[in-house]
């Protein structure tokens, strides 16, 4: 459960079942931009120096939508890796298609042996999903309007909640840059996150089908 | 009290720090209206130049363009940098779709580290700048431009002018930075008019064909053009030479030439960006004529819905005589601007059958894309437009035919005038069907004919026609007399005119007649089963074949 501080915020869409994955991935990047910095170099005294984060347009096929994400290659493969199991869990759910996937970001907080590392979450988006079937092709065309449509008000609101400068992280030292950074990715650094997903079975219970970590979390002991 | 002052180093960052913010959003805006996408890569290594951490590349044009604006100042109280995005149509007529304003407001907050807080904070807003200039309905039809219309961006500094959107624009908050001498924000204000506009309409034309301006008629204007490629990927050798611009109007993009858009990127400077035309590029800076082909290839492209225009089968006005298209409720009907694209060759038959009452040739010009098949092609349905199917033959088949157009509103002017007609209602290709423009909207009044010294200049607007229910006043050409443009008497041995006249409304095809036409569809239909069983045969080759193209 996040903690007391944990600002949370919901986004709800309504897709069809070959938009969650680009739906997803707009949402998932788009706060990833915010939330990821140029890789630290730290120097002596304590100083450093941040690389530089490019960006890049997509262009989605079943959504009348674009959106700009971190040039990354390996951060967009985690995002799709975490996409792609949420979506084949949403299909093979055989419930009426609704789930929710979360991106968490957490600070880790060293404890000393024998308790393992805690994970403190600062920030928790969730987007709720609820898949659609459409049946004819006017009414596709229509719902890639109009799901790009609702995409734009999510960029809007999720830059609307990036915009308050609350919380964030202090910027570690060079030996805490690990417990609030993923420094594993080689060319961007965005803050520590995982990703998880529920599918809602059809009783509108949530059902916690798999919980997936996608980086390398330090295994507890 | 003074520790909390502002110490000098740290007054010179932030200037320095909101100086290139706005240059940088500069640049962040105008590249997010070329009508590409933009991919940058990241770096590990800092490399010293990128400012907030952020790879933004600088287009040197607009670097100047806003150094200009600027003009050694910084955003402040009562002084906003503005940067106007507008959209201008082929035919001149334009249209303001977002302002992007960069202010600052007196709230200050001393508390907050200039050197560290507000650059990250910055670097996030310029983040947020990124993602929001992607979902304003700005955004896709920039991406569409070059067809019929190019994005055009203008910085200005001082206060925020907002009444060009129209009314009922919304606003979009990108965010805010505080910092010890005042509060950024950096919002949009965006026309909606257009929101719900399909910009579907646009995704099957092929691009404009800019180069026919230097093929078929003297430029009137003097060679050096004002219009130079700002496409920085080209080389950063031509960030030298900027031109004076009187006006700091720019065109963001276009791209005119045979190549898929987006290839080019050119700058125009350009004054006069208020009154039509001449107009912004130098592909539309041409005489009337060359300005009324520019529009009639663009034209031929746009699908019109033929109802709003009160387009019917005989009342095709100017837009037909583009028409590439062939209904296919219709075969035997030119149907608004074609599909297809291209204009109907006539080499040597007019527009007969259904449209022999109505004399409308087009002359293709050098460079398009217009089939050379003369209409006894042996498909029927293909009457005069063998280009109706989009098939570009050769580009230089110049079929010297003539548009001409007989009503009664062009009796008066002068003999050797060919005229153009063009849309009554600027912007009517964004109308949605069933909305009623506003009536203060300065689209709905057509804008004053152009003055031009061509001497083949003409009204651009039909006399007294809206956009709705044109029928009636084209249904009776009158033609009077006309001598044809371009053509030479040393080229053909008869008069163009001559010509034309003579084999004006030549018998009907019998292919055209319904009986025929229909039987001949039945047979095709039955024909069907058969051919694709032998296509099916065959797919092995086919498959082979789509190997080779790939």
């Amino acid at each position: 459960a996040p903690a007391m501080n944990c600002r949370a915020e919901v986004l709800e869409v309504s897709v069809e079942g070959r938009q969650v994955e680009e739906a997803m991935l707009a949402v998932l990047h788009t706060v990833l931009l915010h939330r990821s910095t140029g890789k630290f170099h730290y120097k002596k005294e304590g100083t450093y120096s941040i690389g530089t984060v490019g960006t890049q347009d997509v262009d989605c096929d079943f959504i009348d939508f674009a959106y700009i994400r971190v040039s990354s290659e390996e951060l967009d493969r985690a995002l799709r890796k975490a996409v792609g199991e949420f979506k084949d869990a949403l299909r093979s759910s055989g419930s009426d298609g609704m789930g929710q996937i979360s991106l968490e970001f957490y600070q880790k907080k060293k404890s000393r042996w024998p308790f393992s590392d805690e994970c403190i979450p600062w920030e928790l988006w969730t987007i709720k999903v609820n898949v659609v079937n459409l049946a004819n092709e006017q009414e596709r065309q229509i719902c890639r309007e109009k799901v790009g449509e609702k995409l734009c008000e999510k960029i809007i609101n999720i830059v609307e909640v990036m915009n308050r400068h609350e919380y964030l992280p202090k910027m570690p030292t060079q030996s805490e840059v690990d417990n609030v950074f993923d420094t594993s990715l080689k060319d961007v650094q965005p803050y520590l996150y995982k990703i998880s997903y529920q599918i809602t079975d059809s009783l509108g219970t949530s059902v916690t089908t798999t919980m997936r970590r996608l980086i390398k979390d330090t295994l507890a002991l | 009290a003074m520790d909390t002052d502002l110490s000098s180093q740290d007054r010179k960052d932030l200037d320095k720090f909101i100086k290139f913010f706005a240059l940088k959003t500069v640049q962040v805006i105008v590249q997010a209206r070329l009508g590409e996408k933009i991919c940058t890569r990241s770096s590990s290594s800092p490399t010293g130049s990128d400012w907030f951490n952020l790879a933004i590349k600088d287009i040197p044009e607009v670097t100047h363009e806003a150094k200009k604006a600027l003009a050694g100042q910084l955003p402040a109280v009562g002084r906003s940098m503005c940067v106007e995005i507008s959209l201008k149509t082929s035919e001149g007529d334009s249209m303001e779709l977002e302002i992007w304003c960069l202010e600052m407001n007196e709230k200050c907050d001393k508390e907050i580290k200039v050197s560290y807080t507000v650059y990250n904070r910055l670097s996030l807003l310029l983040k947020s700048l990124l993602a929001i200039t992607r979902v304003t309905p700005a955004y896709r039809l920039s991406r569409k431009q070059g067809h019929e219309y190019v994005i055009l961006y203008r910085i200005y500094f001082g206060e925020v002018q907002l009444s060009g959107l129209g009314e009922g624009f919304q606003t979009v908050r990108v965010g805010t930075v505080g910092t010890p001498v005042g509060t950024i924000t950096l919002s949009c204000a965006y026309r909606i008019n257009l929101a719900f506009m399909s910009t579907r309409q646009f995704e099957r034309t092929p691009p404009i064909m800019g180069i026919i301006i230097d093929h078929f008629v003297d430029r009137p204007y003097p060679s050096s053009s004002p219009m130079h490629p700002c496409n920085y990927r080209a080389g950063e050798d031509n960030g030298a030479a900027y031109p004076s611009v009187e006006d700091s109007q720019e065109v963001c993009t276009t791209s005119f030439s045979t190549s898929p858009p987006s290839q080019c990127v050119f700058t125009v400077t350009k004054a006069h960006f208020q009154t039509p035309p001449p107009v912004v590029t130098d592909t539309l800076k041409v005489p009337v004529m060359g300005l009324a082909f520019s529009h009639q290839l663009s034209s031929s492209r746009l699908s019109y819905q033929p109802a709003a225009l009160g387009v019917g089968s005989a009342d095709m006005g100017y837009p037909v005589l583009f028409a590439g298209g062939l209904n296919a409720a219709h075969p035997h009907q030119l149907i608004g601007p074609g599909k297809e694209g291209g204009v109907p060759p006539i080499p040597s038959q007019p527009a007969h059958g259904t449209q022999a009452d109505q004399e409308r040739m087009c002359t293709p010009l050098d460079g398009v894309h217009y089939s050379a098949a003369t209409p006894s092609s042996s498909e029927d349905t293909e009457t005069v437009s063998n280009s109706s199917e989009g098939k570009c033959g050769s580009p230089h088949d110049l079929l010297e035919t003539i548009f001409i157009r007989k009503v009664g509103a062009f009796v008066n002017k002068p003999i050797n005038q060919v005229t153009m007609a063009n849309l009554d209602i600027p912007f009517a290709m964004f109308a949605p069907k069933n909305v009623e423009l506003e009536d203060n909207d300065p689209m709905v009044n057509p804008p004053d004919s152009p003055e031009t010294e061509s001497p083949l200049q003409g009204s651009l607007h039909s006399e007294g026609s809206s956009g709705s229910s044109t029928g009636n006043t084209h249904d009776d050409f009158v033609m009077i007399d006309f001598k044809p443009a371009f053509s030479k008497d040393d080229i053909l041995p008869m008069d163009l005119g001559t010509f034309y006249r003579e084999f004006q409304n030549p018998p009907q095809l019998s292919s055209l007649s319904i009986e025929i036409g229909a039987q001949s569809m039945a047979e095709d239909l039955d024909s069907l089963p058969e051919k694709l069983a032998v296509h099916e045969k065959n797919v092995k080759e086919f498959d082979a074949f789509v190997e080779t193209l790939q």
